[in-house]
């Protein structure tokens, strides 16, 4: 096959733009619920700070273990079987299930867990003795959550929230079979279907470049925050 | 300023097999105003539990704590928040947030109680200047000596002029010189605040240097407890013992082996050339130690004297009058070792 080369970076652009969205839109989600459910997977915990919610230990120890169950589905469900299984829930989000808006929904549905578990990580990593200091000057819960463990966590945060963006552009590119768009889609459709070699190439390097951008930034904030 | 009656701490069994651990057994301990209070005894004893149960970060099985007449165990947990505020606390690794400058963790109390940004600066960098770090002030705690970090901790802690300053091991990962800088400016806290300090430490030096009374702490029990002074005028004071160690020397057998305290203005005598003179005996030191002690130079000294008790009645009897501290340890009588062992148990 001839590579039409003027129609490429129209083409690339566009994909381009739908990896943006699509990752966008989920990484928004998956920042919100994921630091939230990391928090809660840490604090309901025995000994943890919100292990006795209502004063009921054993409310804590049900919300650790539903909300840890549920994690691990999330997280061994290959994604395409998620994005499969989720079509209904897009289109009853979305309104479609086409698109990289509505490829979104698996994309952050399949990163939340993940990224829950590296924010739990980096919460555990927190010194006891922080919280314990924190207790001794009269801190809320709220208090201690926001300022003591998400705080001091933050470099790690970081961290694990690139490595989240990089695998959800690894989803993104799956999510491309279900006509989410986006560079990865690019990458199957003209590479690997039509055979074009220069697409592949293209795309590849514009994958690369990403994940090396992303890292950097990443890295970069790290310095930033990190007193350590 | 803190009442401790009849407190338990049980911890329950987390294995099936496993007894409870009764990691303190039954503590009663008064801390009077303005005082510094140490707690010693070796780990595992139960300083830690002891002194977290005083600001609740460890919840007493049974047995009540009262701090300035308030018994947190019975507070709502906005009451207990409110209380902490005036229990201030130092650790022995200092729990200072990495994320935060010195000025920042120094205002960290301030802002849980909702001071106002401005009040909070004005605040920090008086204190920070009260325990010498105020050029450190934008500093990350990470940049800071040992020293420098519990001297933060401290500052932390008292921002919100807490009446009671606990410190749970404070100097115990510090070293020696740095030690000392830290204990005298508790000690200039306790003076220039009228601070109550009660401290856990493992180390004899720290009560020695800052505290006015002590406990000691074995296996959930407080086995002694008391003003200084009066401990090391006791005879067998296990802390006094500790206070002063004179080595195991126990002299020659058939010979009176004595121990003598002393204190204040007897410290400046020449006690054992006066004995030696007056008497006519040939006096041994087998072991003897100086201290300062609460301002007051005291000593023990442990001398052997020639012949049984009998013989040395009048010596005795004359270092007693002249206002010394005199154990007799080893009558003079066939085995000296086995009969110091069961004075020094009688006197306990």
């Amino acid at each position: 096959m001839i590579t039409d080369w003027s129609a490429m970076p129209a083409i690339l652009l566009q994909a381009l733009a739908e990896t943006g969205q699509m990752v966008g839109i989920a990484l928004v989600f998956t920042i919100v619920f994921g630091l939230a459910v990391g928090v809660v997977l840490v604090g309901t915990d025995t000994g943890g700070i919100i292990s006795e919610p209502f004063r009921s230990p054993r409310l804590g120890a049900v919300i650790h273990a539903v909300l840890g169950f549920l994690v691990n589905v999330g997280r061994s469900l290959p994604f395409i079987i998620l994005m499969v299984l989720l079509i209904p829930v897009s289109r009853a989000i979305v309104g479609s299930s086409i698109g990289s808006v509505a490829a979104a929904v698996p994309l952050t549905v399949a990163a939340i867990p993940f990224f829950a578990r590296l924010v739990e990580i980096a919460l555990r990593e927190v010194d006891e003795g922080l919280v314990e200091a924190a207790k001794s000057l009269g801190a809320r819960r709220g208090t201690i959550i926001g300022k003591v463990l998400l705080a001091e966590a933050r470099p790690a945060i970081v961290l694990g929230l690139s490595t989240s963006v990089i695998s959800m552009i690894n989803y993104s590119a799956i999510a491309g079979t279900i006509g989410g768009g986006g560079i990865g889609d690019i990458a199957i459709r003209y590479g690997y279907q039509r055979y074009s070699i220069p697409y592949l190439v293209v795309t590849i390097i514009i994958l690369i470049v990403i994940v090396q951008v992303v890292q950097l930034i990443a890295g970069a904030v790290v310095r930033r925050l990190n007193h350590r | 300023m803190i009442e401790i009656s009849d407190l338990y701490k049980v911890y329950p069994d987390r294995r099936a097999n496993s007894s409870p651990v009764e990691a303190l057994r039954g503590i009663d301990l008064t801390v009077k105003r303005g005082e510094i209070f140490g707690v010693v005894g070796q780990s595992g004893a139960g300083k830690s539990t002891l002194i977290r149960c005083v600001n609740l970060l460890e919840r007493p099985t049974s047995g009540s704590i009262l701090v300035d007449g308030q018994d947190l165990a019975k507070l709502s947990d906005g009451g207990l928040r409110a209380a902490r505020h005036g229990i201030g606390m130092i650790f022995q690794h200092f729990n200072l947030l990495a994320s935060r400058t010195v000025q920042q963790n120094v205002e960290f109390g301030l802002e849980i109680t909702g001071v106002p940004r401005a009040a909070r600066r004005t605040r920090a960098a008086e204190i920070l200047d009260l325990v010498g770090l105020a050029d450190r002030a934008s500093a990350f705690p990470s940049q800071l000596s040992g020293g420098q970090k519990q001297r933060v901790g401290i500052a932390r802690a008292l921002a919100g002029n807490p009446k009671v300053l606990l410190s749970d091991e404070a100097t115990s990962s510090l070293d020696p010189e740095t030690t000392d800088s830290i204990l005298e400016l508790v000690k200039d806290l306790n003076v220039q605040l009228g601070l109550t300090v009660l401290l856990i430490t493992h180390e004899m030096e720290v009560v020695k240097r800052i505290c006015h009374s002590a406990a000691l702490l074995e296996a959930g029990r407080i086995v002694e407890s008391g003003n200084i002074i009066d401990l090391l005028n006791t005879a067998g004071s296990k802390i006094s013992h500790a206070l002063f160690p004179l080595g195991e020397s126990m002299g020659a057998q058939g010979n009176t082996v004595i121990e003598i305290m002393y204190a204040g203005q007897l410290a400046e005598e020449p006690i054992v050339a006066k004995l030696s003179r007056e008497f006519g005996i040939d006096v041994n030191i087998l072991g003897a130690a100086v201290e300062v002690v609460g301002g007051t130079r005291v000593g023990r000294m442990r001398l052997e004297l020639p012949g049984n008790a009998d013989r040395n009645s009048a010596p005795i009897t004359r270092l007693r009058d002249s206002g010394l501290f005199v154990e007799v340890l080893s009558a003079g009588v066939l085995c000296a070792g086995s009969l110091s062992a069961e004075v020094r148990e009688a006197g306990a």
